[in-house]
C-alpha cells in the first residue's frame, strides 16, 4: 500500500526560508493566508502571484515538488471552477443554452478562485511544510502558544504528543505493512469485494495494529521515565529559538503585502472577485 | 570499591489472573555490584532477569527486602519521589526494542531529551550531546531522522542518550536481541568501551553467551533466584548445570567440553578461539598425535 502523507514533507535545503525561526514562519503563513483572502481585485491577485513566485524562488525548492503537492486538490479546484462558470450570474452573457448561462464574469471568477487556492497552497507549503522540519514546527507552536500555559492549557503536553506522533508515523506505517503482509500470507484479500467487505477486511489489520501501538506506548512511557522525564516543569531545551532581524523583516514584508492588497482593492479598476 | 547496587533478600511478584494468584518473579535475591564492574546476567525467559532490571531502574519497587541503588534505598514502602529521581539520574537503561525508546524524530534531539529533563542550560546540553554522539561514533548522523537508521544505529543512539545524562551505571536489557550480527557487534563494542574507558558500571542482561564472556562477572538466574555467580571462567566451566537451566555455553566452551568427553585433556575455561586452538594443539602434542 502506498501511503502518501502530505504532512511533514520536509525538503532538505539551506535557503533563507529554511533558516528562518519557525515562529516567524508560522506567523508569516497566517499573514499570507489573510493576505490572500483579502485580495479582490485582479491586480491584487497579480501582486500576490508575483509574491508567491518570489517565495518559491527564495525557497530553492524544485517547482516539480511544489506542483506535486497541488495534485490532491485538483478535484476541488475543478469542482469550484465548474460551479462558478455555470452558476455565476454576471452581466456579459457569452453562451446561453437550455438552462445554462455562461457569463464572462463567471469565467473570471472561476479563474481567480482557482488561482487563490493554488497560491494559498504554494505559499503556505513553501513557507511552512517544505522548509520547516516537523520538529521545528512543533517547537515553534509550543513557544508561540506558551502564554496559554498560564491559562492552564497543557501546551507542553500537546507539543510532546505531536513530537511523539510524528516520530511514530514511519514506525507504524512499517508495522501496518508487516501486518498486511502477514494477513495476506494467511489468505486475506484487501483489494476485492464490495466496499463493506473491504472495510471488514481492515479489521484484522487494525486490531493488531492498535494492540501493538498500546504496547509501544507502554514501553515508551517506561523508557521516558527512565530518562528522568517528569513533565514540562523544570525542563530546558537544547535548541533555544532566537528571533533575528531577518525574521522580523520577513514578517514585515508580509504585513506590507497585506497593506498593498488593501490599497489595490480600494483603488484599482478592473474585475474584482465576487466572494 | 564502593557498591553501586546492594540487594538484600528482595522478592517481587506480579499480579496474576485473580488478585489472590500471584506470579513470583524474584524469590529472596541478594547480591552486590561493585562500581565500575561489568556484570552479565543470564537466564532463560521467565527466570526473573528483566524483572530485576526493572527494580534496578526503580520502575518497580520490591515487595519485600531492601534494594539500595547508588545510596538510595528502595523498600516495599517505596522511596520518596525525589529520592527515586535522584537515583535515576545515575542509573540508566537501554531496552530491547530500539524503536520504543526513541522519543524525538531527529537523532540529536533524542539524545538531548534526557539532559533536557534534567534542566541543564542549553550550551551544556549541546556539549554533552556532541560528546555522547562522538563516543558512540554517530556524530555524522546527528541531524538525521532516527526512523531511517538501522537497528544497531538506533541502539547506539539510545546508548548516547544514556551517556549524555552522565550515568554511573547503565543497564542493558537484552539490548542486542533484536539486532543483526553487525548491529550486535557495534553495540557490544560500545558497551565494552563504556566500561573499560569511561569506567561506567555495566549490567547486561543477555541470551548470548559470547557477549556474557566479555563481562568480569556472570550471574545466572533460574526461576527467580540466582543459581551461579562468578567470573565467566568459573561459570562456564559448569556447562552441564547451565544446560540444565535451559541455557547455552559459549560455542568454544561447548567444543572444549565435547573434546574432553572424547578423552582429550583440554581446559574448559578457554573462550578465545586462539586460546582454544593453542589448548587443543597442546593436548594433541601431549598425546603424540602431532
Amino acid at each position: 500500500m502506498n501511503f502518501d502523507i502530505a504532512f511533514g514533507q520536509y525538503c532538505e535545503g539551506a535557503s533563507p526560508l529554511h533558516k528562518l525561526d519557525p515562529r516567524a514562519k508560522i506567523i508569516m503563513s497566517l499573514l499570507f493566508i489573510v493576505d490572500i483572502f483579502m485580495a479582490k481585485s485582479v491586480w491584487a491577485f497579480a501582486l500576490l502571484a508575483a509574491a508567491t513566485a518570489g517565495l518559491v524562488i527564495t525557497s530553492r525548492i524544485p517547482l516539480k515538488v511544489i506542483l506535486r503537492g497541488l495534485r490532491p486538490v485538483i478535484i476541488i479546484m475543478v469542482f469550484t471552477a465548474v460551479i462558478n462558470i455555470f452558476w455565476y450570474a454576471g452581466e456579459t452573457l457569452l453562451v446561453s443554452f437550455w438552462v445554462i448561462n455562461i457569463y464572462l464574469e463567471g469565467i473570471y471568477n472561476a479563474f481567480l478562485i482557482v488561482l487563490r487556492v493554488i497560491l494559498l497552497l504554494m505559499g503556505t507549503c513553501v513557507i511552512l511544510t517544505y522548509t520547516t522540519t516537523p520538529l521545528a514546527l512543533t517547537d515553534g507552536l509550543e513557544q508561540l502558544l506558551s502564554p496559554l500555559a498560564k491559562l492552564k492549557v497543557p501546551v507542553h503536553e500537546f507539543s510532546l504528543m505531536m513530537t511523539i506522533a510524528l516520530r511514530f508515523i514511519p514506525t507504524l506505517i512499517e508495522e501496518t505493512n508487516k501486518i498486511m503482509n502477514a494477513q495476506k500470507a494467511r489468505g486475506a484479500d484487501f483489494s476485492e469485494g464490495s466496499l463493506i467487505k473491504r472495510a471488514k477486511a481492515l479489521i484484522p489489520i487494525l486490531v493488531p495494529l492498535f494492540a501493538s501501538a498500546f504496547r509501544r506506548a507502554d514501553e515508551l512511557a517506561v523508557a521516558m521515565e527512565c530518562r528522568c522525564y517528569r513533565g514540562g516543569e523544570g525542563r530546558t531545551r537544547m535548541n533555544v529559538l532566537k528571533a533575528s532581524v531577518s525574521d522580523v523583516l520577513w514578517v514585515l514584508v508580509l504585513v506590507l503585502l497585506g497593506a498593498a492588497v488593501i490599497f489595490i482593492n480600494r483603488n484599482a479598476t478592473g474585475f474584482a472577485i465576487g466572494w | 570499591m564502593s557498591k553501586i547496587v546492594k540487594a538484600e533478600n528482595i522478592c517481587f511478584a506480579y499480579e496474576g489472573e485473580t488478585p489472590e494468584e500471584k506470579v513470583e518473579a524474584l524469590k529472596d535475591v541478594s547480591f552486590e555490584i561493585e562500581e565500575g564492574s561489568f556484570v552479565a546476567i543470564l537466564g532463560r525467559n521467565g527466570s526473573g532477569k528483566s524483572t530485576l532490571a526493572k527494580l534496578l531502574c526503580m520502575i518497580n519497587a520490591p515487595d519485600s527486602g531492601k534494594l539500595t541503588v547508588d545510596g538510595v534505598e528502595v523498600t516495599s514502602e517505596g522511596a520518596s519521589e525525589e529520592d527515586i529521581y535522584r537515583a535515576r539520574r545515575n542509573v540508566g537503561m537501554v531496552f530491547q526494542n530500539p524503536d520504543n525508546q526513541i522519543v524525538a524524530t531527529i537523532v540529536e534531539e533524542d539524545v538531548a531529551f534526557g539532559p533536557e529533563n534534567l534542566g541543564l542550560p542549553s550550551e551544556k546540553i549541546r556539549h554533552r550531546v556532541d560528546e555522547a554522539l562522538e563516543t558512540v561514533g554517530m556524530t555524522k548522523y546527528a541531524r538525521h531522522s532516527a526512523a531511517r537508521l538501522s537497528g544497531g544505529q538506533k541502539q547506539r543512539i539510545a546508548i548516547a542518550g544514556v551517556i549524555a545524562m552522565r550515568r554511573k551505571c547503565i543497564i542493558f536489557d537484552e539490548s542486542t536481541a533484536m539486532l543483526d550480527p553487525l548491529g550486535r557487534h557495534e553495540v557490544m563494542e560500545n558497551i565494552v568501551k563504556l566500561n573499560r574507558e569511561e569506567g561506567i558500571t555495566v549490567i547486561m542482561i543477555t541470551h548470548y553467551m559470547n557477549e556474557a564472556s566479555l563481562a568480569d562477572r556472570v550471574i545466572v538466574m533460574e526461576d527467580g533466584g540466582i543459581i551461579m555467580d562468578g567470573s565467566p571462567e568459573e561459570v562456564f566451566v559448569r556447562a552441564e548445570e547451565l544446560w540444565k537451566a535451559g541455557l547455552d555455553v559459549p560455542q568454544t566452551t561447548e567444543l572444549m567440553w565435547r573434546l574432553r568427553a572424547e578423552g582429550l585433556d583440554v581446559p574448559l575455561d578457554a573462550f578465545e578461539p586462539e586460546e582454544c586452538a593453542a589448548a587443543v594443539r597442546a593436548a594433541l602434542e601431549k598425546r603424540g598425535c602431532l
